[in-house]
């Protein structure tokens, strides 16, 4: 008998290893922003091509900074909990329109809603490389300070807004 | 069909500046193939297709021209993109298990290897006594006849 236990062991510890390897999402990249400065950008507004927009302008509030574009399917799946959110007034959300045609994105932003305070033309992609966007929609919370207290990778959803997010942006501007 | 025709495009695009100057370009893709394209992770920035690894590409090969060494070139994608990029990581707490894993599982098979073989070896150097003994004559004899 006592000659099945340690395989056994073995196995199950194997097993317990391969189950929450199942659970983790590859795809989800722990962010090395997290709990550091924002990086510094100033880009054209997509509304208002002439005027500029800087990370300076932001601090002293709580933000979301989106990561969107017209050509992202998955953009689509989020944007109406978006909409909801901006028309709860929680929290302000920033759009950064990564490497999009601006008539695309006015477009786009007309037919599904616009959500977004002001939207930064970001169309080399530049920003997004900097706040290391590698598959858009992304979501960045960002406190008074100007550091970047949560990335979430891929589509918002209800529970990862009211488990996650909501809670953060009350517990930053408190 | 538009999409083959557009990746034509993209890849000419690409093989442009390998052209103007194939020192630099070597450079790019060495380093390029130090790194993990995050949207197909199992390939390098160097091999990827992917919009995001030809901007990155196009990254390194500035930064080159702007006389930025490799080592800053890779602490400025590991800033944006975390350790997870570089396809050789670092060595520090984090990673000791990592690195360290292979060969603590070498050192416990050779472990066990090594009491096995001690255990065999004393089992069959003990002489065998009475009954045993008389029992292993008679089958060995029982063989031959």
């Amino acid at each position: 008998m006592k000659r099945y236990l340690l395989p056994l062991i073995v196995f199950a510890v194997m097993l317990g290893f391969l189950a929450v390897g199942l659970k983790l999402n590859p795809r989800e990249v722990p962010s090395p922003l997290i709990d550091k400065p924002a990086p510094a950008f100033k880009l054209a507004r997509l509304d208002t091509p002439e005027q500029n927009l800087s990370l300076q302008d932001l601090q002293g509030k709580v933000w979301l900074l989106n990561v969107w574009a017209s050509w992202c399917v998955a953009c689509r799946v989020e944007h109406p909990l978006l909409v909801e959110l901006a028309g709860s007034g929680a929290v302000p959300i920033y759009g950064l329109n990564y490497k999009d045609k601006r008539d695309d994105a006015l477009a786009w932003l007309a037919k599904h809603g616009n959500p977004y305070v002001a939207s930064l033309s970001d169309t080399e992609g530049l920003v997004g490389i900097d706040y290391g966007v590698y598959g858009v929609p992304e979501t960045f919370v960002i406190d008074k300070a100007g550091t970047i207290r949560l990335k979430h990778i891929g589509p918002v959803t209800p529970e990862v807004l009211r488990d996650t997010i909501l809670p953060l942006v009350k517990k930053l501007n408190a | 069909m538009l999409l083959l025709a557009w990746l034509g495009l993209a890849a000419a695009q690409e093989a442009r500046p390998l052209a103007e100057d194939p020192v630099l370009e070597a450079q790019v893709m060495r380093i390029a193939d130090e790194l993990r394209c995050l949207v197909c992770q199992n390939e390098t920035i160097a091999a990827s297709h992917a919009d995001l690894a030809v901007d990155l590409r196009k990254q390194i090969r500035q930064q080159l021209q702007q006389g930025r060494s490799e080592q800053q070139i890779l602490d400025f994608m590991v800033q944006r993109y975390g350790d997870f990029v570089l396809y050789r990581p670092p060595v520090k707490s984090s990673t000791w298990l990592l690195w360290g894993g292979p060969f603590v599982l070498l050192g416990v098979a050779l472990l066990g290897l090594g009491l096995n073989i001690r255990r065999r070896r004393s089992l069959a150097s003990a002489p065998l006594q009475g009954a045993d003994a008389e029992r292993v004559r008679r089958l060995l004899g029982e063989e031959k006849s």
